[in-house]
Formats: structure tokens, C-alpha cells, sequence
């Protein structure tokens, strides 16, 4: 199966994979009307990071045996037949036990709406991930793995 | 061959699917006390009105015939032979079985208090859904405005914020000094306390019910060990659970605080299984075994023991405890050693603008974290406890809010980050 990997020496902090996420994720998946919507910002599904001159953006590994499906309480978290880890916000209560269980801290809270506000879905339907596409230093890359 | 399963919750459903993926054909039959699979934590919402009855199953509807197992509804079991290997059910059935998993969870401690009779209408315990039916029932019968909760701990909180969504304003009564003493120190817990009062609810702390009166069975009021008496006509009590052991008496299966379990998940008795709140595994901080009642150890527990009774040898490593508790809108995790006794932990704290985080550490290591309004990435804290990762160089980072993987040792994040999938 593929899998998104990440390449830190390559990264070079420009967050284009935040803003193309957001957007694939949007409604209208535009870009402008995606960052200029009544909204304001929408959460990408990434986690940016930054400590001097080393960036890097890390999304949901779609770990094997993923501790945030163990520790739904709800089922709304769960992996579909290829192995990719999605989440049914119609069944989320927001209890964050996958907060507390996913070691990569990748899934992002939406507080007031109490449901998992982001999490990386491999952007199912697209033919690459959004990030993957448009990362223009190949940091975030698809690599085939058995 | 023939599995059986005694209790039917997540334990038992992850300990079914784990014998599936390596065991097609046994016949797998699991007997229950209950009516339905519902997820036991959602009671609180659904008192709250915001989970409905029907959303309550973690399960797909098709599960039964998927897994291809027989579950027998409302149907106790009784006793178990171990020698002879059956299972005598309420219904005064035998059912013998190759493999046995005992998953039958906790039941709610109930304290000997004065004046306490099991008829006396108006009490409540918190933790089977058919309970809280009852309790709604109750509170829509009789108007109920204002109630008590005994206990401050995980099931205590959890039922104040269902009574609370129903605009009931609660009382509640606890020995220790602070809310969720368990793992909050008196900082965390006064972070709840403050919107505690502002929902106009009261906390009543180092105290304790000494005398229930009630009057032709009906509850009235609560005479306090500090000499208070407050007139109420809801008591929940919530003062913990304990392992559901009962089954095991006399039958040769070794229980201490619960069922005593190897890494395998496998009792004193070979073939006999326990996972769960009932269970007693490996605890990982101090590597002896211990009760942790939380929902992902027996998502996991039940997992191991369903592999090694498909003949499939997995080993249990040991988990730590942690939880995720949302009172009145604010959200809390904790894990592991929050409230260490002795002097040889540090203590990192940062307090600000209502975000509060605690880390304890001993030897370098973490081994107990707190976080109250700050909970983005608190995944990341059970992993530096799991990896034993010494964060000596990292002390002063690790309470800070841009905190993540780039702060930790390359070689460290590079593990983790890249590859396939987790080792965790
Ligand atoms: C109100 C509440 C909130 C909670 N919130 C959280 C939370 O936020 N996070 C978290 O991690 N954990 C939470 N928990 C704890 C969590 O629910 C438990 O850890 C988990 O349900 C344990 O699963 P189990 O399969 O071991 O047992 P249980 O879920 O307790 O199920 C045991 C089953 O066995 C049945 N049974 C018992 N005896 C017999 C018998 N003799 N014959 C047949 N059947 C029998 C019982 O009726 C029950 O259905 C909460 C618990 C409660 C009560």
C-alpha cells in the first residue's frame, strides 16, 4: 500500500502543503474562496512545525494498528479496506480519547464544535493527497510499501 | 473448537475480532447480562440528550453474522467449572467450552453508609445504560431540579456533566481535597471547581455521606460527616468501580484485586482468559500488575487475549493509565504518575491564561503528564512515557505550546516519523 512519508531535509517551510490540504478539503475547492470564506481559515490536516531553521509538516501516519481506533469510544474512527485510518464526524461526541492515544498528535481538536476538527484522510478520491502534489520540493513524497 | 465469552463489551468485541483474524472456523459463543452493546462511557451523553439510544453500539449491525458468532442475550452466566471446562448459565444451561474469556468488567462500589437501603427510591449508580433509563425516568417523573453526586472521580464528573446538560444543578460530595483526585492536584482541580460554580453547582470537599434518610422509601436527605445535613431527592453514587470477579470464586482462578492475568492475557487456569475492568495485567511504569478501568486497555487486552486463544502468541506489554475527561466545556488528559508521593520526581509546571500542564519526571523519564485547556498533541506525552525517552536536554521545551516532534533527538522523531507505520 502507499504511504505518505516525510522528508524534513527537504522541507523548506513554505506551507503550501497546509494551504493545499485546506483546500481539498474545502466545499468549493478553490483556494481563495477557501482562505477567504466567512469562516476564516479553515484547520488543514496537517501539523507544521518549526525550531529555527527545521520545518517540517507531518500528517496522519495511518498506523497499522492505530491507537486513536482502539480508544474511540464512539467507532467513529476506523480504518476502511485499504487500510486508511477515516474518521465519521456524524459519530464523534468529541471525548478526544484519540487526542490522548494518537503519539504522532495529528488529529486536531475542533473544540467548540466538539468533533474532531482535522485529520488526515489520504485524500480519499483524489488520485495523489493534495499535500504530496503540491509539496514543490518533494519533502512530502508517495512511496509504495508491501 | 468452541470459544466462549462471558460479558459482551469492548473487551470482548476486540478480543472477537482479533480470533477471527486468525481462527475462521471455532465456533465462538459469547453470553451477556445485557439486552444490547452500547459504549458505556456514552451514558453520559446520553443522559444528556446528545447521543440517542440507537447511536450507542460501537459496532457495525452486521457484526454477529461478519464474525460468525452465537450471542446469547440476557443470559447471566452463573458458574464456571474449570476442571470440567463449562459454563453454568443463569438459565441453568451448561455450556462447555475449549476456551473461556471472562470479560465481565466492573461493578460500582457500593460504601456501607447508615440509612442505605437497596429500595429506597431516588439512588442511582452510573455505569450500565439500563441504570440511567431508570435515572431518567426518575428525574423526569419527579421534576428533579438539584441532585448529589458522591464521588469526584471519572464517573463521578462524568454523570455531573450529563445532570448538568439537563440543567439540574448538583452538589457534589468527595473525600479527597480536589476534584478527579485521582489524577488532578488541587491547580487542575480548581480550574473545573471555578466553572463548577459559575453552572451554580457546589462542591463539597473532604467530606462524605454519614447517614442517608429517607422516609416511606423515598429519599429526603443527607446527613454529611461535617455535620451538614442538605435535603436532596437525587443521589448518584459514584464512588468506583471494582472488578467484576464473582464469577471466580471457588473455581481455582487466581484474583487479587482483579483476575490475575500473564502477558498473554491467560490466567493461573490454562485456557481461561481475562481482559478488561475485570482483569488485573501488566501495569508499564511499575511492571507489576494493576487494574487500569479504562476503555483503550480493554480495547487492547481483549485483542491479545483473542489472539492467544486462536493460537496465535501475542504478547501484552503493559499500558499505563491515562483518560480524557471534558468537564463543562473545559478538556483535560492525563497519564501515568500525575500525583507522585515521594521526592525523587521533578515537577514541570506551567500555568497560564487558564492553561495549565504538569509533566513528572523521575530518572530523566517522564512518567505522568496533565494537561487541562491544553490538549492539542497530548498524544505525543504517552509516547515519551512508552519510548522511556530521556528528556533531559528537552526540560525546558516541553512545556512549551510550539512542543512537537522537532524538539525531540533526530534519530528519535526520525524513527518514528518515517517509516511505515507506529511502533508504539
Ligand atoms: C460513565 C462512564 C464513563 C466512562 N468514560 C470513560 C472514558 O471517557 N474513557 C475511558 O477510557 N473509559 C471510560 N470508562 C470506562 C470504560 O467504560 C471501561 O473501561 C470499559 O467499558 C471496560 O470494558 P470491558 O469490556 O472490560 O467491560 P464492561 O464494559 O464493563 O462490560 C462488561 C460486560 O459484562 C457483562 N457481564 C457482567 N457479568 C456477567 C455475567 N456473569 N454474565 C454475563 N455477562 C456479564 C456486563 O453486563 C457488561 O455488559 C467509563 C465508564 C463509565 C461507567
Amino acid at each position: 500500500m502507499k504511504k505518505i512519508v516525510i522528508r524534513e531535509e527537504y522541507c523548506l517551510g513554505c506551507r503550501l502543503c497546509e494551504v493545499h490540504c485546506a483546500t481539498a478539503h474545502s466545499k468549493s475547492k478553490n483556494i481563495i474562496k477557501t482562505f477567504k470564506s466567512a469562516q476564516g481559515r479553515p484547520l488543514s490536516a496537517l501539523v507544521f512545525e518549526e525550531q529555527g531553521y527545521t520545518t517540517f509538516a507531518l500528517q496522519c501516519r495511518h498506523c497499522k494498528d492505530a491507537p486513536c481506533i482502539e480508544s474511540c469510544l464512539t467507532s467513529a474512527m476506523y480504518k476502511d479496506k485499504h487500510g486508511t485510518v477515516l474518521h465519521d464526524t456524524e459519530k464523534c461526541v468529541g471525548c478526544w480519547m484519540c487526542i490522548m492515544a494518537c503519539p504522532f498528535g495529528v488529529i486536531k481538536p475542533d473544540l467548540k464544535e466538539k468533533k474532531v476538527g482535522s485529520k488526515c484522510d489520504f485524500c480519499t478520491g483524489r488520485e495523489k493527497p493534495a499535500c504530496v502534489e503540491h509539496c514543490p520540493n518533494h519533502a512530502i513524497i508517495l512511496k509504495e510499501y508491501r | 473448537m468452541r470459544h466462549l465469552i462471558i460479558g459482551y463489551s469492548v473487551a470482548a468485541i476486540s478480543a472477537i475480532k482479533s480470533i477471527r483474524e486468525f481462527d475462521k472456523a471455532s465456533e465462538i459463543v459469547v453470553l451477556t447480562d445485557e439486552t444490547s452493546v452500547y459504549s458505556r462511557p456514552l451514558i453520559s451523553y446520553f443522559l444528556a440528550g446528545q447521543v440517542m439510544k440507537n447511536k450507542l453500539s460501537f459496532i457495525p449491525k452486521d457484526f454477529e453474522e461478519e464474525m460468525k458468532i452465537t450471542v446469547r442475550w440476557n443470559t447471566a452466566a452463573k458458574k464456571i467449572d474449570s476442571k470440567k471446562k463449562t459454563v453454568l448459565t443463569a438459565d441453568n444451561e451448561i455450556i462447555k467450552y475449549d476456551r473461556l474469556l471472562i470479560c465481565t468488567g466492573g461493578v460500582p462500589i457500593k460504601l456501607p453508609i447508615d440509612g442505605y437501603f437497596e429500595d429506597i427510591s431516588g439512588i442511582f449508580t452510573f455505569v450500565k445504560l439500563g441504570e440511567v433509563e431508570k435515572l431518567i425516568k426518575y428525574i423526569e417523573k419527579n421534576k428533579i431540579k438539584e441532585c448529589v453526586i458522591l464521588g469526584a472521580g471519572l464517573i463521578g464528573m462524568k454523570a455531573a456533566e450529563g445532570l448538568l446538560a439537563r440543567k439540574i444543578k448538583i452538589r457534589i460530595v468527595e473525600m479527597a481535597d480536589r476534584l478527579l483526585a485521582n489524577t488532578f492536584d488541587k491547580t487542575a482541580s480548581a480550574l473545573l471547581e471555578e466553572k463548577l460554580k459559575e453552572s451554580g453547582s457546589e462542591f463539597l470537599k473532604e467530606t462524605t455521606i454519614k447517614k442517608i434518610i429517607s422516609k416511606a422509601k423515598k429519599l429526603e436527605a443527607l446527613e454529611l460527616s461535617s455535620g451538614k445535613t442538605i435535603k436532596t431527592r437525587l443521589l448518584i453514587m459514584a464512588v468506583g468501580v471494582r472488578p467484576n470477579i464473582e464469577l471466580c470464586k471457588g473455581t481455582g482462578v487466581a484474583v487479587n484485586r482483579g483476575i490475575v492475568v500473564n502477558t498473554k492475557m491467560e490466567t493461573n487456569i490454562p485456557g481461561v482468559y481475562a481482559a478488561g475492568d475485570v482483569a488485573e495485567g501488566r501495569e508499564f511504569l511499575s511492571g507489576e500488575n494493576a487494574v487500569i478501568a479504562i476503555w483503550p486497555v480493554a480495547a487492547r487486552q481483549g485483542g491479545v487475549a483473542g489472539a492467544n486463544m486462536a493460537g496465535k502468541i501475542t504478547e501484552y506489554d503493559g499500558m499505563f493509565p491515562m483518560n480524557s475527561v471534558t468537564i463543562l466545556g473545559v478538556p483535560s488528559i492525563s497519564f501515568g504518575l500525575t500525583n507522585p508521593k515521594t521526592a525523587d520526581y521533578q515537577i514541570l509546571l506551567s500555568s497560564e491564561g487558564g492553561r495549565y500542564k504538569k509533566i513528572v519526571i523521575k530518572e530523566d523519564r517522564i512518567v505522568g503528564v496533565v494537561l487541562v485547556n491544553a490538549i492539542e498533541r497530548a498524544g505525543i506525552f504517552g509516547l515519551l512515557i512508552k519510548q522511556k525517552l530521556d528528556v533531559s536536554a528537552l526540560k525546558k521545551q516541553l512545556l512549551l505550546d510550539d512542543f512537537g516532534f522537532l524538539v525531540l533527538p533526530r534519530d528519535f522523531r526520525k524513527h518514528f516519523v518515517t517509516g511505515e507505520g507506529t511502533e508504539v
